[in-house]
């Protein structure tokens, strides 16, 4: 984490610290206009049921109890209808989606080392967990001069997409303390010989927790709160940043790992993000959402056919949904396998027919205007590109 | 054999101060005694809760059709909130109070290991019960019974949604048209037992999966085995056949792969990294794990391997201790009163304590999946779960003892010789009380174990 590396010996005051003052004055102009905002979804979402493949021949036969109400998107595919809400960005060509795609991980179908590959952007070459930073830091150590603000990790969780050798930053909900300025001198003095602590110090002494109010929507005894409370200041506060220097966002949204009764258990993952989707355009105003590509994506997809209980198992080909101004949207991409037994990955699972990281490599290139050969070899190393889809406008 | 009292309380125990056992034989006979942290502060257990689960269940679907139920059910609903409320206390003042501070380390450990969360209100206790119930009783024995407790334990039943799979050609699939689920049998072995990096595949999960049809849970009876939900015929899990009705073939296959060798490794890694480093020493990891091999899995033994290596007595602090531990070690150093924790209101339990450790990355008792929480330093120790343990030693520790203690002091109470000299110069030159004790509980020392 590289953030640390960046910060130690960085004090309170700007001023006493030329390095900083550079990096910070940099600005993002290395990127030039275009967002990019990755949202991981977290257990594994359902692409099979998120967008529907309603003119394949098997697929009512493989989910007599979770299909249904689809809303009809290009004759073939139908959106479910959890994220009916996005039709008319759907129309307007500002939301579109990928299916049959996936992460090179397969077989072991563990959520952890598949996020730990998503993340990584590594292929089943390297180790789960041995690639210690993300692809999205990767492509900000392409770009010299960036300043820390140019990219955000947003929310409590820790996002290893965005860890690594560039400088980022990171902002959660709640968060205001006034430490004294003797404080903060002694809390440096403490910090000092402990690169850790040291690392995130001083992010840490900016941020610190408003305990009043804090969370009340998480852990064992959490209470009631509105029910987007938290996007919604993800959202917010990401957008106000988007608005101004800040590139490039990622964060995350749980819920996906829909084993029993999914069509109750994937309503509230997908109401959020529609509205992280929808909020995220009202929020950037037309102009900045215009310049801007959210892409949504997962560890894997799941099993064809539902299970025993009226969930899905952990599979292996998936969607991603991807939304922006800058996107060509109002079309599926990717190429379709065919849900016939033989056509499935190992009996049981969609077939992946695209990687995952190809479309984000896409979306890079076609906003920052990438080399290939980054792409290929910083970035994701082991991909090939394939191209020609022409994700953007 | 190597032993420190500063060591064993900071990295085996929750801090200081704490009472020393003396000698590595001194903590194992502790274990190899009765469990009085859960004699003493008891939590409710399953049978307790299930009359009102059951009217949970009842005014569930009154309510729908009438409004006048909403009223009953919310106050069945507090009140298992309050039974829940009652068994978070119990796991925080025994962690706070028990003199045997390796025994709750330990139940700690183990009920990551075995991670079971609940979100709704007739589900939150099932972590609590699972811990009391299967847990601490078997965590000073046999692995392959510790794992056969906790599998066939309704709150695992139900988390992992085994409640919900059906063999499909069972007389319950057949006529319901239900099948398999296969989330425990695959973290049973992804997590529970072999780890993600052994040679088990996708046809090892499905064949347990259609093994443990049958398990279920019965509000009344607790776990049962219902004939009627099981797949017949023989399944084959890593090279072994299992046939036969009833429980016997489900229990062998929980000792069967109890006992294979990626068990022992992936255990002994895992303890080594939990207790002593993020990234251990090897000798310390082979240690352990011969002594798994060598003795079957008696966890006792286990434990005397770790605690008789010398890596686990080295004075660097490696690891960061998780916002849990950081609470009860400040709880401690502090000296509040178990008491105090166990009759303090909701209220002000929620602002000082439950919420701090969510905004600190650890909401009680609710990690994010099965997998539980990260051992990693760098996934505790970031800008905002920093932030919020500044926080809280700045602001909270005047509201919970009165006075405040001599920053000083405090330095010597809860660190002894780990207080470094930076810290001591810090802490002399605070501005007031207040801050000094908040430099001591955000200081790495204090943060590391």
């Amino acid at each position: 984490m590289d953030r640390r590396r960046f910060l130690i010996g960085a004090g309170c005051s700007v001023a006493a610290h030329p390095l900083m003052t550079t990096l910070t004055l940099a600005g993002a102009a290395g990127l030039g206009e275009n967002r990019l905002i990755v949202v991981i979804l977290r257990g594994a979402m359902d692409g099979l049921d998120v967008v529907q493949p309603l003119g394949d021949a098997a697929f009512a036969g493989l989910r007599p109890g979770l299909a249904g109400g689809a809303l009809p998107l290009d004759g073939f595919f139908g959106l479910h209808p959890g994220l009916g809400g996005l039709m008319p960005l759907w129309t307007a060509g500002d939301v579109g989606f990928v299916h049959a795609t996936s992460t090179p991980y397969r077989d072991k179908r563990s959520h952890f080392d598949g996020q730990d590959l998503l993340e990584a952007g590594t292929g089943m070459d390297v180790a789960p967990g041995a690639q210690r930073d993300g692809w999205l830091n990767r492509m900000l150590q392409a770009v010299p001069g960036l300043s820390a603000e140019t990219a955000f990790a947003v929310g409590r969780e820790a996002i290893p997409l965005l860890a690594g050798a560039a400088p980022v930053r990171n902002w959660a909900p709640e968060q205001k303390l006034e430490l004294s300025a003797q404080s903060r001198l002694l809390l440096e003095h403490v910090y000092h010989d402990d690169p850790l602590f040291a690392g995130a110090a001083t992010e840490a002494m900016d941020l610190a927790a408003d305990l009043g109010e804090a969370r009340m929507g998480e852990g064992l005894m959490a209470q009631a709160v509105p029910k987007f409370a938290d996007v919604d200041r993800l959202v917010a506060f990401a957008a106000q940043r988007l608005r101004g220097d800040t590139r490039i966002a990622a964060f995350s949204l749980s819920g996906w790992d829909t084993h029993r009764g999914q069509q109750a258990a994937i309503a509230g993952p997908l109401s959020r993000l529609e509205r992280v989707i929808l909020q995220m355009q009202a929020a950037l105003g037309a102009q900045v959402w215009g310049k801007t590509v959210l892409m949504a994506m997962t560890e894997f997809g799941r099993t064809a056919a539902e299970n025993g209980s009226r969930g899905t198992d952990h599979g292996t080909g998936g969607a991603m949904v991807l939304a922006g101004g800058a996107l060509r949207g109002g079309r599926v991409l990717g190429r379709w396998p065919g849900l016939a037994e033989a056509e499935l990955y190992d009996r049981r699972d969609l077939m992946p027919t695209s990687d995952v990281r190809d479309w984000a490599a896409q979306a890079m290139q076609g906003l920052y205007g990438f080399d290939r050969a980054v792409l290929e070899g910083a970035v994701f190393p082991g991909l090939q590109m394939t191209g020609g889809a022409g994700l953007l406008r | 054999m190597p032993y420190d009292p500063t060591i064993a309380a900071i990295r085996y125990g929750y801090g200081l101060p704490a009472a020393d056992p003396g000698s590595v034989a001194a903590m194992l006979d502790r274990l190899a005694g009765p469990d009085r942290a859960l004699a003493d502060w008891p939590a409710p257990n399953l049978a307790e809760t299930v009359p009102l689960v059951q009217e949970l269940g009842r005014l569930k679907v009154l309510r729908r059709n009438d409004p006048a139920q909403d009223k009953p059910y919310r106050a069945v609903a507090a009140e298992l909130m309050q039974m829940t409320s009652v068994a978070g206390r119990a796991v925080i003042v025994r962690c706070m109070q028990s003199p045997d501070g390796f025994r709750e380390r330990l139940a700690g450990f183990w009920g990551d290991h075995f991670t079971v969360v609940g979100r709704r209100p007739e589900t939150r206790i099932l972590p609590f019960v699972l811990l009391d119930e299967a847990i601490r009783p078997n965590m000073t024995g046999r692995f392959a019974d510790l794992l056969t407790a906790v599998t066939l334990h309704p709150a695992m039943l139900i988390y992992l949604d085994q409640v919900s799979s059906f063999g499909p050609a069972s007389i319950v699939g057949q006529r319901r048209k239900r099948g398999l689920n296969e989330n425990l049998a695959r973290e049973l072995l992804e997590l529970h037992t072999l780890g993600v990096g052994a040679g088990y595949g996708q046809d090892d999960v499905r064949q347990l999966a259609e093994l443990l049809t049958g398990l279920t849970y019965d509000l009344r009876r607790g776990m049962v085995f219902d004939p009627r939900r099981a797949e017949p015929g023989a399944e084959t899990v890593l090279g072994q056949v299992y046939d036969g009705k009833g429980m016997a073939p489900i229990r062998a296959a929980l000792r069967d792969i109890a006992a294979r060798p990626e068990v022992a490794a992936h255990l002994a890694r895992k303890l080594a990294v939990h207790f002593v480093a993020d990234d251990p020493d090897p000798a310390l990891v082979a240690a352990i794990e011969a002594a798994w091999v060598g003795s079957g899995g008696d966890l006792p033994v286990v434990y005397g391997a770790l605690l008789g290596h010398a890596a686990a007595w080295g004075p660097e602090l490696q690891k960061a201790r998780q916002p849990f531990d950081f609470m009860i070690a400040a709880l401690r150093a502090l000296q509040v009163p178990g008491e105090d924790i166990a009759r303090m209101g909701f209220g002000p339990l929620r602002r000082m304590v439950l919420e701090p450790m969510a905004a600190m990355g650890q909401p009680f008792k609710t990690p994010g999946g099965p997998d539980g929480w990260s051992e990693a330093a760098e996934a505790w120790i970031t800008p905002q779960g920093l932030a919020a343990r500044i926080t809280w030693g700045m602001e909270v520790p005047p509201r919970l003892v009165r006075p405040l203690p001599d920053p000083v002091d405090l330095a010597q109470r809860a660190l002894g010789p780990m207080a470094s000299e930076r810290l001591l110069w810090a802490v002399a030159r605070a501005e007031n009380m207040r801050e000094g004790v908040g430099l001591v509980l955000a200081s790495p020392e204090f943060n590391r174990r």
